[in-house]
């Protein structure tokens, strides 16, 4: 029986995180760590005393903006960021309620968008968003000026061959 | 110079000034540009946040098509930079994985192209005195600060691109064009990304950051090559902070006196011709 711990290395699938000796030069450099429940190295040692239920419910897998300083600056190589990504991903598996719900739906509207029509299609993805999320009203005047701008089309060219890319989404579903 | 040329879903929309201005430079600069056919999205970040063999496959998809093709492949957007970056590195490295996304994709992973941004093309190939001699319009009083961001450099084994805690290259592009580029230390400091519409008040604290330290030392404005940078810049700062940002290739094709800056300023947010017509550079 694999451990929570086990179950995050064997996806990550490098340096195993129990390298990590909580310098904090991850926690110190990422931007985001102000917002977040719990500081990226915390969440290391978390996954270490198998708090899989905190871990998962947390907002800081999703605050991640995945700006890989962390990354960049640990001493013993741990790919804190990919970390995020594996619990990310295993938060969704196992249906967790995301934490940072908008940011979830974001995520959401993206995917269903491209399986939709192979390029990311800019109106149907934030109107998509926007009613996924209930977040209706923000950005409305900004959206118009960008319209009346040609910065955003109602109609943009999709990928030929549908068929490719919706053989990766089936491939690749959960 | 010939090169594959991937936009990506940004440069399509609401990055069209950045399409049109790399397109215009690599003109006027004799780079060929052959665009990906029936290229689809890389995936961007809420692939890889949400699905790793996801990530892999919407960009091997791309680079195998790419691969039909000697030829650099030139990408505009950091995002689709390094997501291509990614996928060829753990393709690479992960000969069970490469078989899956080739099994996916139908097709087969060669790894014999490289995927470039245009600064290091611009850089390494064409050359600050050769961009220097091209220079119609001297760009004095023009005070940009280079703004890189995460995915151009980030992670380092990935990236390969300039260096990670400091990088140079756009800084000397600008300055060959007679900037007075300002030296400042958020370089590399992310804008918050994609965070811009799920989590809009972290983002505004970010970049109004980025722009008081921009004001700190001494710039007049911010010069990008990401198309989410651009739109965090360009839209989320604080009105009393503010200061327009730029795509780099739109102040190469200015410098260089080509057609079209105006046209791309207009679709800006911030609208930087004041400041440019307050410097004579329109």
């Amino acid at each position: 029986m694999s451990t929570f711990l086990d179950e995050v290395n064997e996806r990550i699938n490098g340096v195993p995180i129990q390298a990590c000796y909580h310098c904090r030069k991850c926690t110190a450099g990422c931007p985001l760590a102000f917002a977040m429940e719990y500081n990226p190295n915390k969440i290391i040692k978390m996954i270490q005393m198998g708090m899989k239920d905190k871990v998962l419910n947390s907002s800081t897998i999703w605050l991640c903006a995945s700006c890989e300083t962390c990354v960049t600056r640990c001493p013993n190589n741990v790919d804190i960021a990919r970390m995020m990504d594996v619990l990310r991903e295993m938060a969704i598996e196992e249906k967790v309620e995301p934490k940072e719900k908008s940011i979830a739906k974001f995520h959401e509207a993206f995917l269903s968008n491209i399986k939709a029509g192979g390029r990311i299609n800019e109106p149907l993805m934030i109107v998509n968003y926007k009613l996924k999320s209930g977040d209706y009203f923000s950005d409305m005047a900004m959206g118009m000026s960008m319209f009346m701008k040609g910065k955003i089309k109602l109609f943009s060219p999709r990928t030929k061959d549908m068929k490719s890319v919706r053989e990766i989404f089936k491939s690749t579903s959960k | 110079m010939k090169v594959s040329y991937y936009p990506g879903c940004s440069l399509h929309a609401t990055g069209k000034e950045y399409d049109l201005s790399v397109k215009a430079v690599s003109k006027a600069l004799d780079i060929e540009l052959h665009e990906v056919e029936d290229w689809s999205c890389c995936g961007a970040s809420s692939a890889h946040m949400t699905n790793h063999k996801l990530s892999v496959a919407l960009p091997a998809r791309n680079i195998m098509i790419a691969e039909k093709n000697e030829w650099d492949v030139m990408i505009p957007c950091a995002a689709c930079f390094n997501r291509f970056k990614t996928a060829q590195h753990h393709m690479r490295n992960d000969e069970a994985l490469k078989k899956e996304v080739e099994t996916m994709v139908g097709g087969k992973f060669s790894d014999s192209v490289a995927v470039r941004n245009p600064i290091d093309i611009l850089y390494n190939d064409v050359g600050v005195e050769r961009l220097s001699d091209k220079v119609k319009k001297k760009l004095t009083g023009l005070k940009p600060v280079s703004y890189y961001g995460c995915l151009l450099l980030r992670p380092p084994e990935i990236c390969q691109f300039d260096d990670y805690e400091n990088p140079y290259m756009l800084d000397k592009l600008m300055a060959s064009l007679g900037a007075d580029t300002r030296n400042w230390s958020c370089k590399t400091d992310c804008c918050g990304g994609s965070l811009t519409l799920g989590k809009t008040e972290i983002v505004v604290r970010l970049v109004d950051k980025l722009m008081t330290m921009a004001r700190e030392a001494g710039a007049n404005c911010l010069v990008t090559a990401c198309p989410v940078c651009f739109a965090n810049l360009d839209t989320r700062a604080s009105e009393n902070v503010r200061l327009p940002a730029f795509y780099f290739t739109e102040i190469i094709a200015l410098a260089m006196g080509l057609e079209g800056p105006e046209s791309w300023f207009s679709m800006h947010n911030v609208d930087p011709r004041p400041l440019l017509k307050s410097l004579s550079l329109l």
